[in-house]
């Protein structure tokens, strides 16, 4: 079995920041293997060091700086990663759900992947769409929001777990091939050793154009633009205790014991 | 096509909170667009489910009677269906985990451009929807393109409808494929065990911003000397620092306690939705924007690693 993750680097914004335009100040952003695609990558390592899969494949489209976010994921044992990008993505402002899926669609039918492994959602601008809108572009089976997952080779049947609100889980049987949103929690990521570090330099991480991935320029074309963006009025009526540490834990100290709860 | 179509959610019998929003936020649209709000609701018991969802604002019922849970299967398909028949402008469904399981695949076959987890809507003469970025650090605007949309709303956003409607109610015969390779085998409850969260007055919660689980003692040491309950915010349990049970947010438990104190909690939607019914918030974070101080009460922007000595002291 062959097992494709797709992996995004994203944005994180500082304590303190500007927004420039439409956007956050460049200056401020940090960069880091979105949270929910480090779950995704630790569970494919686990399908192939368990057994199931013999190569694990990242995906992910962004700029050439990406590469070292990608090298996590190759250094935490995926093989070989594929990189989307084109010049005309880094005009295109913010990608919309089907771009990201027509992009992605081209690649998994190079690769011809059993399952596909994405995160929830990207931790910057948090659609959490993108997988269950590619499964059903493939024709691809899908499960949303899952927490654990149990690979029944002989069936060639996934047995997940979804999420749901409230403490509640559904079980869910899918067929492959399947793509599953993975959430956090399903598993523990591991740190990437000096050894996989090593390994991930001589790995090999192949760029792809529109062209290369055989799509013109319609494939993104973004139905959404984003028109303003700032910081959202604080309608909060928060009392901030000033001071140094002992003072505003004293003041802390005096709420507690005025609303009863601590003596 | 001016009119606006809502799916209802519903869980082991009963409508979700969201449903109820769902028709708020429709009727905000419907007014806009000049149409009409048509609202669906799909697989259990149609016919309660759509009595109950008949209230002021909506103007007609569409009930699919298939299946007894939800099956995204069933959904994408029923709403698929019902999408092509009264061609509406804007398609409205819940950011819920249900709603992330189908409603991607419905846009993705309408070919409707699709925007999760609206906060709100602005339309004039096309669709402006308002959400938010990089956990809650900034809001944006965004323009949707195209004659027809597909928009999923963040729960409590919107108030829930009330009063009683005079919708037309009608059974929608769909045909499903129900061979379609997903089926829903069960239900599990988690997170029991050995205490209940949900029944505390004080909750001293922890956060990521505790940093390591060498950290947790010092916490614990608060916890001991206030007589607090001790919860966490999602990454706490993820790393398995604590169980299940103490987790409050969406996916956790909803606590209303007299006072709830985050620490080293940002305040994520997905939290804020277990713990904003408590009396009294209280934070202590680092980040002077961090979105918890919007529904907190009183702040402490500081330190955890300084504050939390300092309060364990006066009550020793
Ligand atoms: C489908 C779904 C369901 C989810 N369900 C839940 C749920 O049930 N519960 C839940 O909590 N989350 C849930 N999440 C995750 C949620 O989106 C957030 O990722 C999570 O709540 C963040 O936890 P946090 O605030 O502890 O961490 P962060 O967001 O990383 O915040 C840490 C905070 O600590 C502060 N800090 C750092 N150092 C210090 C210091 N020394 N002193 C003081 N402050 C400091 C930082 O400024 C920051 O504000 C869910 C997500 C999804 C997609």
């Amino acid at each position: 079995m062959k097992v494709l993750v797709t992996v995004k680097e994203v944005a994180e914004v500082a304590d303190d920041f500007e927004i420039a335009g439409t956007e956050v100040d460049e200056r401020y952003l940090e960069y880091d293997l979105n949270e929910w695609d480090d779950y995704a990558v630790e569970e494919a390592v686990q399908l192939k060091e368990d057994g199931p899969a013999e190569e694990v494949v990242t995906v992910t489209v962004g700029p050439e700086r990406s590469e070292e976010t990608i090298r996590m994921a190759l250094a935490k044992g995926a093989d070989r990663a594929v990189r989307v990008w084109d010049d005309a993505l880094e005009d295109a402002g913010l990608l919309d759900v089907e771009t990201k899926t027509n992009l992605l669609e081209a690649v998994v039918e190079e690769e011809d992947p059993d399952l596909v492994l994405t995160g929830v959602q990207a931790g910057d601008d948090a659609f959490g769409a993108t997988g269950v809108s590619l499964a059903d572009e493939l024709g691809f089976q899908w499960g949303a929001v899952v927490n654990a997952l149990d690979y029944d080779a002989d069936e060639n049947v996934a047995h997940v777990h979804r999420e749901l609100e409230g403490g509640v889980e559904e079980l869910t049987d899918i067929d492959l091939p399947a793509v599953l949103t993975i959430q956090t929690g399903i598993n523990e990521p591991r740190y990437a050793s000096l050894r996989g570090i090593r390994q991930a330099q001589s790995k090999e991480i192949a760029p792809k154009s529109l062209d290369d991935l055989g799509l013109d320029a319609g494939a993104i074309e973004s139905d959404l633009e984003v028109t303003s963006m700032y910081e959202p009025e604080s309608e909060s009526d928060a009392e901030i205790f000033e001071g140094d540490a002992s003072e505003t834990a004293g003041e802390l100290a005096e709420v507690l014991r005025e609303k009863g709860v601590a003596e | 096509m001016s009119d606006v179509l809502a799916v209802a959610e519903h869980r082991r019998g009963d409508l979700r909170d969201v449903s109820f929003e769902l028709l708020t936020a429709g009727r905000q649209l419907a007014d806009a667009t000049g149409g009409d709000l048509h609202v669906a609701v799909v697989s259990g018991d149609t016919e309660s489910f759509a009595d109950d969802l008949n209230r002021e604002g909506v103007d007609a019922i569409h009930t699919v009677s298939e299946g007894e849970e939800f099956n995204h299967d069933v959904y994408t398909q029923a709403v698929e269906a019902l999408h092509a028949e009264l061609d509406p402008e804007i398609l409205v469904m819940p950011n819920s985990v249900n709603g992330l399981d189908y409603a991607p695949a419905v846009a993705n076959r309408l070919d409707l451009p699709l925007v999760t987890d609206a906060v709100d809507f602005d339309y004039d003469g096309g669709l402006t929807v308002t959400r938010e970025m990089y956990g809650s650090k900034v809001e944006t605007t965004v323009d949707v393109a195209g004659d027809q949309q597909a928009v999923t709303i963040r729960g409590a956003e919107w108030p829930a409808a009330e009063g009683v409607g005079d919708a037309d109610i009608a059974e929608f015969d769909v045909d499903i494929d129900a061979d379609a390779g997903s089926t829903v085998t069960g239900f599990e409850e988690v997170g029991g065990g050995d205490v209940d969260i949900s029944e505390a007055d004080f909750i001293v919660s922890i956060g990521r911003g505790i940093e390591e689980e060498d950290n947790l003692p010092l916490i614990e040491d608060l916890v001991e000397a206030t007589g607090a309950t001790l919860a966490s915010s999602r990454p706490i349990v993820d790393n398995g620092w604590l169980p299940k049970n103490r987790q409050v947010g969406q996916s956790g438990k909803v606590v209303t306690p007299d006072v709830y104190l985050a620490i080293g909690i940002s305040g994520a939607v997905q939290h804020v939705a277990g713990m904003k019914g408590a009396d009294t918030i209280i934070a202590v974070n680092t980040d002077p924007n961090a979105p918890i101080f919007d529904i907190a009460d009183y702040g402490i922007v500081g330190d955890l690693f300084e504050v939390v000595p300092e309060l364990i002291e006066q009550f020793e």
